[in-house]
């Protein structure tokens, strides 16, 4: 079984949400990301999503185009991010990770050698913001041949037919993108995402995270009311961009914030148990 | 080289999902499958709607001036001493380039959709103000996306734009220059996708702009054409044209892929020569990968990360192409060549002198590379370029040069 199915498992069986937080590789400094990602899985994360920095990151907000640009400075590359995967394996063997970036960096080095690389140094799930199943053929069945979950995203504009066929495609969980817009844009509206989340579920069995527009702990625990994960991206980012210049602090900065999140959640959780 | 038709090439490309061979296709997030889709649902059904196509040729007549005429460079060519040598007038069209070609047709095609407001993206800003021109006509909200390098370079194209009611938002992400200014309107589609439409200057971005772009600018080739065997009495030998995105040379070429017999080349952007790694010339010294929603040549690293351009004219300064050109050089339709900032600065000044035709700095590396390539032919072979626009947003930067500043 994937990490990612038992992670689910294993949550859902004790009637809890799963907390993604994204953080991307290599910001603001290669060295960090390591020990952030131990942080981030004591602060409660069950599963992390690790931004891949591409130069032109036409999805996102001002927040994480700015965490690429600080981590390519760097000169971070998919190949030193497999290596972080690596080194982050070698003290835990249990959080599934999620690399989280565009179709380019992937093109470069090649789909297959990244699927090899990729599955021996414990990457769990991959998700490529600009890559929809219309152009997946070769690239789905590569990863599936590596045992990578390919996660795919839905958005409000998603149509049930397109819901459909990404639902076919999809592995490891689906991601609803909750906000027509880049990330870490607008707040989200909870019950545009109740009605949303509905119809997707008709479509699938997988679990459905959601994320866009999740900034603090009671909007964590409002979507953890309907989702089955959260998932925070540009809030945890822009801590990190605020401690930039004092690196050494920041793992525990960003866990804290996390931390924050993880207790509404949990709130939310036991209420709903024992509701 | 893959082995292709080329009698069968209209049928054949791009196919339904937008591909040409391994290049094109549409790689955007989820957000904006659904908007391509319409977009796409919207070009089929109007492109062969007789009351578009009528409304299209009436504005392309009267707003734009079409027929561009073709014109025989008579100096230039007794000068070259080789080749005759036809220049097709885009210079002349209304705001001064190619560029109103596709914008006239993409405006058309909002309004019938019902979209309320158009962004742009603009590296020049000649694209930008063909934007905001057809937008202040049909009386439409506009937003230009503008590198914030390319607003200072341009500033009297952003009052233009600006004049004719736009709003000019400049880009402060990455290089800030056209790529960024690209990324911006993307984002902004997503965020305003119901009531936005997005006109895309160039063959590039997810299909079925590439199609529809080059459909579009295809009334060049397909006037040209004609207006060489009425001339002449045949078809050109060569048609040369510039390219950065390449929707002035997609526009020439498309409607003569299938006449064996004429040779097409594009060039591109060498800037300070390929071997600085300061250039704009993807096709020569590229490698294949995704950008801005198609896969295609790119200026990248190795780790696929894209890299800085660098080009004399504003307009040839991007690191993609179109996928339908990286297709033609693969299947050995087309040739790419480039020519360097100097080259084309003084055939800038050449046709100037010679012919008192200022052009623009886009098409004035199409214009140097006739001046090595016409002596080598004969005088009872002709070669057509694509005059893709005038030079006179480009009086700063060639005053510059000689170390003038107005």
């Amino acid at each position: 079984m994937s990490r990612i199915k038992e992670c689910f498992k294993n949550l859902q069986a004790d009637g809890q949400t799963a907390l993604i937080p994204y953080v991307t590789a290599g910001d603001p400094e290669p060295w960090v990301t390591v020990p952030l990602l131990h942080a981030l899985v004591d602060a409660g994360a069950d599963i992390i999503e690790l931004g891949v920095p591409f130069s032109d990151p036409m999805s996102d907000g001002p927040v994480i185009q700015k965490a690429c640009e600080r981590a390519l400075k760097n000169d971070v590359t998919l190949d030193s991010i497999l290596d972080m995967v690596k080194q982050f394996r070698e003290k835990n063997n249990h959080t599934p990770l999620v690399l989280m970036g565009y179709a380019n960096p992937l093109e470069a080095m090649g789909y297959e050698k990244f699927a090899k690389k990729a599955q021996a140094v414990g990457v769990d799930g991959v998700l490529t913001v600009d890559m929809p199943p219309e152009e997946s053929d070769e690239f789905l069945r590569l990863m599936d041949g590596h045992d990578i979950d390919t996660i795919f995203l839905v958005a409000p504009t998603t149509s049930a037919e397109r819901m459909q066929k990404i639902a076919q495609h999809a592995k490891g969980f689906i991601y609803y993108v909750s906000i027509k817009g880049v990330t870490g844009a607008a707040a989200l509206e909870i019950n545009e995402v109740t009605a949303k989340l509905e119809e997707i579920r008709k479509y699938t069995s997988l679990p459905v995270g959601v994320g866009f527009g999740i900034r603090d702990g009671r909007s964590a625990a409002a979507v953890a009311e309907v989702a089955d994960a959260v998932v925070v991206g540009s809030t945890l980012v822009r801590c990190i961009e605020e401690h930039s210049n004092r690196p050494q602090e920041l793992p525990a900065a960003v866990a804290s914030l996390l931390a924050e999140m993880r207790h509404a959640i949990n709130a939310r959780d036991l209420a709903s148990v024992s509701a | 080289m893959p082995d292709i038709q080329i009698d069968d090439y209209f049928k054949n490309y791009p196919d339904e999902l937008g591909h040409f061979g391994p290049y094109g296709g549409r790689f955007v997030g989820e957000t904006l499958m659904g908007a391509i889709y319409e977009l796409e649902e919207a070009y089929k059904k109007y492109k062969n709607d007789p009351n578009f196509q009528a409304e299209m040729d009436k504005d392309l007549a009267d707003f734009v001036g079409r027929p561009s005429p073709i014109y025989h460079a008579e100096n230039w060519t007794k000068k070259l001493g080789g080749a005759q040598i036809y220049l097709k007038r885009e210079d002349l069209n209304h705001t001064g380039a190619h560029k109103v070609n596709n914008t006239i047709g993409q405006a058309l095609l909002a309004k019938r959709m019902g979209k309320t407001r158009i962004i742009a993206e603009t590296g020049a800003g000649q694209h930008g103000v063909a934007t905001a021109t057809v937008a202040a006509r049909l009386g439409m909200e506009c937003v230009v996306y503008m590198g914030a390098e390319d607003v200072e370079r341009q500033a009297m194209n952003v009052y233009r734009m600006k004049l004719l009611g736009a709003e000019v938002v400049p880009v402060q992400s990455g290089s800030k220059t056209l790529k960024d200014a690209l990324n911006e309107a993307l984002r902004d589609w997503v965020t305003n996708v119901d009531d936005t439409f997005y006109i895309i200057g160039t063959v590039a971005g997810p299909h079925p702009y590439p199609a529809m772009v080059r459909d579009f600018q295809s009334v060049i080739g397909r006037e040209a054409r004609q207006q060489m065997i009425n001339t002449t009495g045949k078809l050109p030998d060569t048609l040369v044209a510039c390219i950065g995105g390449g929707s002035n040379a997609i526009g020439l070429f498309y409607p003569f892929i299938e006449d064996e017999s004429v040779a097409m080349i594009g060039v591109e952007g060498a800037g300070h020569g390929l071997q600085t790694g300061q250039h704009s010339a993807p096709l020569s010294a590229g490698t294949p990968g995704v950008l801005h929603g198609n896969r295609t040549y790119l200026i990248q690293d190795a780790a696929g990360q894209i890299t800085e351009t660098h080009s004399i004219s504003a307009g040839l300064d991007y690191p993609g192409v179109g996928p339908e050109h990286a297709w033609l050089k693969d299947i050995g339709r087309a040739q790419y060549v480039t020519v360097t900032d100097t080259e084309a600065l003084d055939a800038f000044h050449e046709l100037t002198r010679t012919e008192g035709i200022i052009p623009a700095l886009e098409t004035s590396h199409a214009l140097a590379y006739v001046s090595k390539l016409a002596p080598t032919m004969s005088a009872d072979q002709s070669i057509l370029i694509n005059v893709s626009g005038r030079g006179d947003k480009d009086m700063h930067t060639v005053a510059a040069m000689a170390g003038l500043n107005f």
